[in-house]
């Protein structure tokens, strides 16, 4: 490809920042909603406060090369401070915040950080709790000072105190500054991410200024993004999505990145700012539309009619204006009443009145939750990508978009499917290698830069779309050697709203069985409705009525599995509600909510013994740890309920 | 002066108390025939968490009523900051800088969790209400800067969120909250606290906690606070005042209390023949 406009001006961020300083001084980089009022810093601050963050760091002593931890919640000062990094030699390392001390030991020594940027006191105290283990660690430094005051350790430092250091310094080590930035060019390691370990211990992906860089322009042209958009930052920063979003196309196209004020007013933020461009993973759109839901029953008579049916019609007209289909003048008409009655009230309280471009991924998204926000004229798209990529492998160009694929390659990606059905691609932003494990290197990119996703999908011949059906280990075969596919049912169950998350077991097996959370949100709010009491998480879960109505809810998803003849086999003959929601505290779900399947094999085994020797309840006892780590037991018996199978009848005949 | 005498003292985790911003001296108070609180001294000192305890009936309410200004004991002297207290009202109280929170939460349900903060500003609301009434200048001036004292305890409290929602429609724990949020706006040098813990679940009473120590710590207010609930108090008060019976029956640090034969007697009970 082309590189000759990126090199030496727009190669790394440091030099990007520099030149949206030029073009675009006044114009607000970032903004964060402090005390009730939005603050916002323009490119020229930020740049201005970039380069004294850089300073001050190296005063401190950072040394090119060298690794900087950067754990807390999206803030403005921590996404410049990450540009510092870079402009100062050294290299981004950004963390979880919601980690315990013992993950982010693993991390901090795995990369040995020699400085670590932390959010606030519940960030500093985790790492001073775990400093003695780390030989590396230089500096901590903290944005926010409540609660530190009275912390005296030599090697602690407010972010003002940095900022200070870095302006008082900047006569003395201005050239010194312009000489590091300058020696970094497009080869470079831009980002160190890990991935969240899915299974086994995180892994250090090195991503190198072209990986991000050219990815953040690709993407950034694919959705014509532009200057005048803004974005709503919310998701993690350790996250490779927000890296791209908020740091990449953000500074590429030098559009304003948005912080909430805190982690629960989101939606208010959201309203507030009105983003124009929007990501969020189908559990968030999952939870918005049964929030809509839920209010729309408490609402009176006329507004309940009024919703019903322009919402028939949005379902029939929105998709179809959107991707520029022929609608009759009609149906125009009454998508540009419901438009002013129902559709732009509702937007704006989502705050999705400006998106222009919307992308879901991570997981699968029901049709029904992706079509409603389709016909409301949100133009909500599906993405497919890893870290490993720089996010994007597949996604939708506008006017192709459909709930069961994940796109067309992206631009200068290319991809192949193995024999086994995994799929393989190569893009600029496939990723330099894992830090300090040339094994797992070599396992993932072979030498043309192949990289295996993991996961196993295909081509849509007609569209050239790709459709994923499952991660390519976790796909099996039963007992009498038909298919196992767990995720495309736990896909099916996780459509329904009471349905939070479930795990789906039935390799190797005669057939297949499944654990079952409950949506405390929309099981709970159903309860209240009802006047049915109950005391607890999970007195609710094992509610006759709530059994009863996820074993329909199984029940539809055999017939639906069933009708595909491959995946027949996969239907569920017996399930349990689990006492408890699976949590990424007890090590259940990855930091991104993602199952993990062998943690949860070996911690519920017993149950899932019960689930196979015909026994109507089991006894659970199951360790828990609490938010601030002290850990708990949780007992008590669960039913276990057989839910009707529609039966296979294809297997002999192909048996023959 | 004597009693602003400078026996300070440090504690465990390195904070200074000064010297006595409350002295409370041979209170007596009494309903008719009924003796609520019988000849009881002891002080407050500046900076510190000082806790009020005893069984149910005790007399602890009725204690804080009375360093309120709510009750007016028949015998005995009260003195803030070096001065004897006459009586006073309510009001006069919270403008001499003292802010309580109540056991059953007397918030204004209809209203927001900001405007219920905000009421707490009332005393430092000083233009007059025509100047109110035409807005523009020392009424709208006095409104921002009370704003922002708001807004950076609903930031410290962690209660951005519901801002704007009415406070009848929250839980419980949030409530009492936005209730120690409205005493602080008041930015009291002396906080009464009547059973902060009360009906709270153990996360909530954590947070609750940590609250309070984050008050003490950050802005120096100094805490009095009655409550229930043993352990709680145990950990965070720097000294305790044991209550039984309206009388006194034990005061130091909760180790000492922890200590005190009487105090175990009132807590587990033995027959008073």
């Amino acid at each position: 490809m082309d590189e000759s406009d990126l090199v030496g001006v727009r190669d790394t961020f440091p030099k990007l920042m520099a030149l949206n300083a030029q073009r675009f001084g006044d114009q607000s980089a970032y903004r964060v909603k402090e005390y009730g009022i939005w603050q916002s810093w323009t490119w020229s601050e930020a740049h201005s406060d970039m380069r004294a963050m850089a300073i001050g760091l190296m005063s401190l002593g950072l040394e090119m090369d060298d690794h900087v931890a950067v754990i807390g919640t999206n803030r403005p000062e921590l996404y410049i401070m990450m540009s510092a990094i870079s402009a100062a030699g050294g290299v981004p390392v950004p963390i979880y915040q919601d980690g315990v001390a013992e993950e982010i030991a693993y991390v901090l020594d795995h990369c040995s950080a020699k400085f670590v940027i932390c959010d606030d006191q519940e960030q500093v105290d985790k790492v001073l709790d775990i400093q003695d283990r780390l030989p590396d660690l230089r500096q901590i430094v903290y944005r926010d000072p409540r609660g530190l005051r009275k912390y005296t350790q030599d090697d602690l430092h407010s972010l003002d105190s940095v900022l200070k250091l870095g302006r008082d310094e900047a006569a003395s080590l201005g050239a010194a500054l312009d000489v590091a930035i300058n020696a970094r060019g497009i080869d470079d390691t831009c980002v160190m991410l890990y991935t969240s370990g899915t299974t086994g211990r995180p892994k250090g992906v090195v991503l190198s200024n072209r990986n991000i860089i050219v990815t953040a322009k690709n993407s950034a042209e694919f959705d014509d993004l532009v200057q005048t958009d803004s974005v709503l930052a919310y998701l993690p920063m350790a996250w490779v999505g927000d890296f791209i979003f908020s740091m990449g196309q953000a500074q590429w196209t030098g559009f304003c990145v948005c912080c909430p004020e805190a982690a629960h007013t989101m939606q208010t933020d959201l309203r507030e700012v009105g983003p124009s461009y929007f990501f969020a993973p189908p559990r968030f759109f999952e939870g918005l539309l049964t929030n809509v839901m839920i209010r729309m029953e408490d609402a009176s008579k006329w507004k309940q009619k009024l919703f019903h049916k322009y919402m028939a019609v949005a379902k029939e007209v929105g998709p179809r204006l959107l991707d520029g289909e022929s609608v009759s003048t009609s149906q125009r008409l009454s998508y540009a009443i419901g438009n002013v009655l129902v559709y732009g009230p509702l937007k704006n309280t989502l705050g999705m009145s400006k998106v222009r471009v919307g992308y879901t991924a991570g997981e699968a998204i029901g049709p029904e939750i992706f079509d409603f926000y389709r016909s409301l004229g949100i133009n909500l798209k599906q993405l497919y990508g890893q870290t490993e990529a720089s996010v994007f492998i597949t996604q939708q160009p506008d006017g192709q978009v459909r709930a069961d694929t994940v796109g067309v390659p992206s631009p200068e990606v290319e991809l192949k499917i193995a024999e086994n059905g995994e799929v393989f691609y190569r893009s600029p932003g496939t990723f330099v290698r894992y830090y300090k494990n040339e094994e797992s290197t070599a396992d993932t990119k072979d030498a043309e830069g192949w990289v295996a996703t993991g996961d196993a999908g295909f081509i849509e011949k007609e569209s050239g779309h790709l459709r994923i059906i499952d991660r390519a280990k976790d796909v099996g075969q039963m007992a009498d050697g038909s298919l196992f596919a767990p995720k495309y049912v736990e896909n099916k169950l996780k459509f329904f709203p009471n349905i939070l998350e479930a795990v789906v077991f039935g390799n190797g097996r005669d057939y297949c069985t499944a654990f079952l959370n409950i949506d405390l949100g929309s099981v709970g709010n159903w309860a209240e409705r009802n006047n049915i009491a109950y005391a607890s998480y999970q007195e609710l879960a094992q509610h006759p009525q709530v059994q009863e109505t996820l074993q329909k809810h199984v029940e539809e998803v055999n017939l639906s599995v069933a009708e595909d003849e491959m995946l027949a086999g996969c239907q569920i003959h017996r399930f349990l509600i689990l006492h408890k929601q699976l949590d990424a505290d007890d090590g259940e779900l990855t930091r991104t909510q993602k199952v993990r399947r062998r943690i949860i094999e070996e911690r519920y085994g017993d149950l899932i013994t019960a689930l196979y020797d015909g026994s109507a309840t089991v006894f659970a006892d199951t360790e828990v740890t609490y938010e601030d780590g002290r850990k708990g037991r949780v007992k008590g018996m669960l039913d276990i309920r057989d839910a009707k199978t529609v039966p296979v009848r294809t297997k002999q005949v192909a048996a023959e | 002066m004597n009693d602003m005498s400078p026996d300070s003292y440090t504690t465990a985790d390195g904070r200074t108390i000064g010297g006595k911003i409350m002295e409370v001296k041979n209170i007596t108070l009494r309903f008719g025939g009924v003796v609520a609180i019988k000849d009881i001294s002891f002080d407050i000192r500046e900076g510190e968490i000082r806790a009020i305890i005893g069984p149910n009936g005790a007399g602890k309410s009725s204690m804080l009523n009375v360093i309120n200004g709510f009750y007016h004991p028949q015998e005995g002297e009260i003195l803030f900051r070096g001065e004897k207290r006459g009586p006073m009202k309510p009001y006069q109280i919270a403008q001499q800088g003292i802010a309580r929170t109540f056991q059953n939460i007397a918030l204004f349900k209809g209203m927001s969790t900001l405007d219920n903060i905000m009421t707490g500003r009332f005393t430092h609301m000083k233009a007059p209400v025509w100047k109110q009434a035409i807005w523009r200048g020392e009424a709208e001036r006095e409104e921002i800067e009370n704003r922002e004292v708001v807004e950076k305890i609903i930031d410290f409290l962690e209660i951005q969120a519901i801002r704007k929602t009415p406070v009848g429609r929250l839980p419980y724990g949030l409530q009492k909250r936005v209730e120690l949020g409205r005493a602080l706006a008041a930015e009291p040098k002396l906080l009464l606290l009547d059973e902060p813990m009360a009906g709270m679940n153990v996360e909530e009473k954590e947070d609750m906690s940590r609250f309070i120590l984050d008050v003490n710590d950050e802005f120096g207010t100094t805490i009095a606070l009655i409550e229930h609930d043993m352990g709680v108090v145990m950990d965070i008060s720097d000294r305790v005042v044991v209550l039984d019976y309206g009388k006194k029956i034990g005061d130091g640090t909760p180790d000492e209390v922890r200590a005190n034969p009487e105090v175990i007697d009132a807590y587990l009970g033995v027959s008073h023949d």
